[in-house]
């Protein structure tokens, strides 16, 4: 039945990105049980070349008429995730190599599993009906969920990957509920369908309610939205340090993705239902993450309250709900990439197998023995903390902008507030780093190639995009335009 | 006339979920797992959908629940004693919990569905919904259907990692 | 006659048990139990919603749900396998290294 073929468009070209990934992480896979135990560090550069291979596939993969039966829809938007994907995969992934020599858990499972997650995340960004979305949220959250409990000795990180299995779980189980109802409600999973249908029908019907406030309950568990980010300090610090930083940048990019596009694309019509619950979700999230931060003794725990604040500050970006504001959460996500990774990746290389340099008080005078790294994590907190000229500003200005073009004067204040309160925390870093003596200079570790190659990159990122946003931010609305049309 | 057996399906299904929930020894809630996810089975069989039936005894009551039971008595763990009190994980989010549990009540009691009809007739359905749910795997999901396959790849090299012990060490 | 509203009552009520076990238990076995009555109150729904608007999506979504709820009680089972060994605890209360 050819035409019967020709209606599902089976067009391959859609999904290239996805076919070489799963291709490069197959053979990892398969070399790895060839590959010696001291040389895993092989595989890691293999995903690396891998995964820049794609990078320019992902970027060149726009096709937006749905394919495979309606599941897959190439568009910009799609493109611009895969590329953020990629790249802090590839970030991760260097910084990978050696923190798994220094940990002793040289497991070539670590790459691909790796490779798997971004795979997932790809599948997320692209997908056009909730079967598919809800397939590539699972591949890769059963990816990370092995990837936080891979040091599988260690106490923390067995039960940090159990408490982010458990909510991670019950938040699939709740979209999914979530989800059933939307079905039930439009009699199609398609997202597209759902949309075409949803202009049609009241507005009013409590069963698409239902299955808004259930879908965003089980989005705002996988972005660790408050009250919902019980999880994420906990996964984060027992995690190696690298997946932490990879959870906090690409899943949370993946969930921003399907947020987007599930809220933007399919439940317009529901806007102004939708608005109120992230209203609230928006400004608790801002707060509490900034706040309870201050507090944190652990670095890594710092910064996923910290990433909880931010997380807010991108779901104001959606409850705008214009093409300025949405392309600003696209935006803002690109530059957390580069900042965020780049802070993870200074702490990445500063732990030591002992546990020492997890505690922001061993960063007591930093900057007189290695005032290189210091300056790199100096200038990633600052664009954090959104201060200019860095990305951070630009990327937090953008969307506080366009929330007070929307009369969100309120949640704007709240943005404010909350990003003053977590200029303490971020300070605080830089103050010890700064102003301290150091006692134990002699025994800290060396700067590898692959360290200095990954925080130069992200830091001509954070600065680039600090003080140049133009051509990032029209790419941005470039590809947000079609949801607004 | 399908009224008895569903509430009588439905009737084991929520006691012995219950059960899973309320009882102290886990290999019990095991058992009591196994007849709620026979009775969803029933339940599937009532909506027209054996194929549906077939995969849910196989896989959950077949390989899931064997699982559990595995797990359970390896680790055995089957007659820890439990202070029930309550679980500090989800304090936070219980409020949000029940408020949205009796907002969906509310719905689901109150409300109706406004959904359109899909394209299928019924004959389909009763007839051999079997044969066209395999044809629309292989041809409208099949993108799903092998990321899917992808994800089980994941899940058996992720249990290897997490249980095997490593051999050098 | 069975309606919609049957199943759904149904579902609903197996929902609310699995999230009540997940909230209120500690026992981690008994948590991923919880986990699988709340996968399976979707399925009916989704099942339900499939044969009352004549339509097969439910029924194609319920066959990859029971293939991905398979493959996380796997890992889950194995998470908890690699607690036990650490701790010999599978009392989530007694996991308490990380407060914060």
């Amino acid at each position: 039945m050819p035409s019967a073929l020709n209606a599902l468009n089976l067009n391959f070209s859609t999904i290239w990105p996805e076919i070489i990934l799963t291709a490069v992480a197959i053979i990892i896979l398969v070399l790895d049980f060839f590959v010696k135990k001291e040389n895993k560090s092989i595989l890691g550069y293999l995903s690396v070349l891998g995964l820049l291979a794609v990078i320019p596939v992902a970027a060149m993969t726009v096709d937006p008429a749905p394919s495979f039966g309606g599941m897959v829809r190439a568009d910009g938007f799609s493109a611009f995730f895969n590329v953020i994907f990629l790249i802090s995969a590839v970030f991760t992934v260097l910084i990978s190599m050696d923190y798994m020599e220094k940990m002793n858990i040289q497991r070539g499972e670590y790459y691909y599993l790796t490779l798997f997650a971004t795979l997932g995340m790809m599948v997320m960004a692209s997908a056009n009906d909730f079967v598919n979305l809800y397939v590539g949220l699972e591949t890769m959250a059963i990816s990370f969920y092995v990837l936080v409990a891979i040091r599988v000795d260690n106490r923390k990180s067995v039960e940090g990957a159990l408490k982010y299995f458990v909510l991670g779980a019950l938040s699939s189980g709740i979209l999914l509920y979530g989800i059933a109802f939307a079905y039930g409600f439009s009699g199609t999973t398609s997202l597209t369908g759902i949309a075409s249908i949803g202009s049609r029908l009241s507005s009013q019907s409590p069963f698409l309610l239902l299955a808004l406030a259930l879908i965003i309950v089980g989005f705002g568990f996988k972005i660790a939205a408050f009250p919902f980010h019980s999880w994420s300090p906990d996964a984060y610090e027992g995690a190696p340090v690298p997946v932490a930083g990879f959870l906090s940048v690409g899943s949370k990019a993946a969930a921003f993705a399907v947020f987007v596009r599930v809220f933007v694309a399919a439940f317009p019509a529901f806007h102004g239902h939708w608005v109120d619950l992230l209203w609230i979700l928006s400004a608790a999230t801002m707060v509490y993450g900034s706040v309870v931060a201050i507090s944190q003794k652990n670095i890594v725990r710092m910064l996923a309250y910290s990433s909880i604040a931010h997380a807010g500050v991108m779901l104001m970006g959606l409850l705008v709900y214009n093409d300025i504001g949405s392309a600003g959460i696209l935006y803002y996500l690109l530059v957390y990439t580069f900042m965020n990774l780049g802070a993870f990746a200074v702490i990445t290389m500063f732990i030591r197998k002992d546990g020492r340099g997890s505690d922001l008080s061993d960063y007591r005078g930093l900057a007189a023995a290695r005032p290189l790294w210091a300056f790199f994590l100096a200038l990633f907190l600052l664009s954090l903390a959104g201060i200019p000229p860095t990305g951070g500003f630009t990327a937090k200005f953008f969307i506080l902008a366009a929330a007070i073009n929307a009369r969100y004067y309120w949640l704007a204040a709240i943005g404010v507030l909350s990003t003053v309160i977590a200029l303490f925390f971020y300070a605080k870093v830089i103050f010890y780093m700064y102003m301290n003596e150091r006692a134990d200079a002699e025994d800290l570790p060396v700067m590898g190639a692959t360290y200095s190659v990954v925080l130069i990159l992200t830091a001509i990122g954070t600065v680039i995009t600090g003080v140049y946003p133009a051509p990032f931010m029209d790419i941005a609305l470039k590809v947000i335009k079609p949801f607004f049309m | 006339m399908e009224q008895i057996p569903f509430f009588i399906f439905a009737a084991i299904a929520v006691l012995s979920a219950i059960g899973v929930i309320s009882v102290k020894n886990a290999v019990h809630g095991a058992f009591y797992l196994m007849i709620t996810l026979l009775q969803v089975a029933a339940i599937f069989i009532l909506l027209r959908s054996p194929f549906l039936a077939a995969v849910q005894v196989f896989i959950y009551v077949g390989a899931v629940m064997v699982l559990f039971l595995f797990a359970v008595m390896v680790l055995d763990i089957g007659k820890e004693e439990l202070r029930e009190t309550f679980n500090q994980q989800g304090v936070i989010a219980i409020p949000a919990v029940l408020v949205m549990l009796a907002l969906i009540g509310y719905m689901i009691i109150g409300g109706k569905v406004l959904a359109p009809a899909g394209n299928l007739t019924d004959d389909v359905l009763i007839g051999n919904s079997t044969e066209v749910l395999g044809k629309e795997l292989y041809t409208k999901y099949l993108f799903p259907f092998e990321v899917v396959s992808i994800l089980l790849l994941i899940a058996l090299v992720g249990a290897i990692v997490l249980v095997m012990k490593d051999r050098k060490r | 006659m069975l309606t919609l509203t049957h199943f759904l009552i149904l579902s609903f009520l197996l929902f609310s048990i699995g999230v009540a076990g997940v909230l209120l238990r500690r026992n981690i076995i008994i948590i991923l139990m919880s986990l699988e009555l709340i996968f399976n109150s979707a399925n009916i729904a989704l099942a339900a919603f499939s044969y009352f608007l004549k339509g097969l999506n439910g029924m194609v979504f319920v066959v990859f749900n029971i293939t991905v709820a398979a493959a996380e009680v796997a890992i889950g089972l194995a998470i908890l396998v690699a607690v036990y060994r650490n701790r010999k605890t599978v009392n989530v209360d007694e996991l308490g290294d990380m407060k914060g």
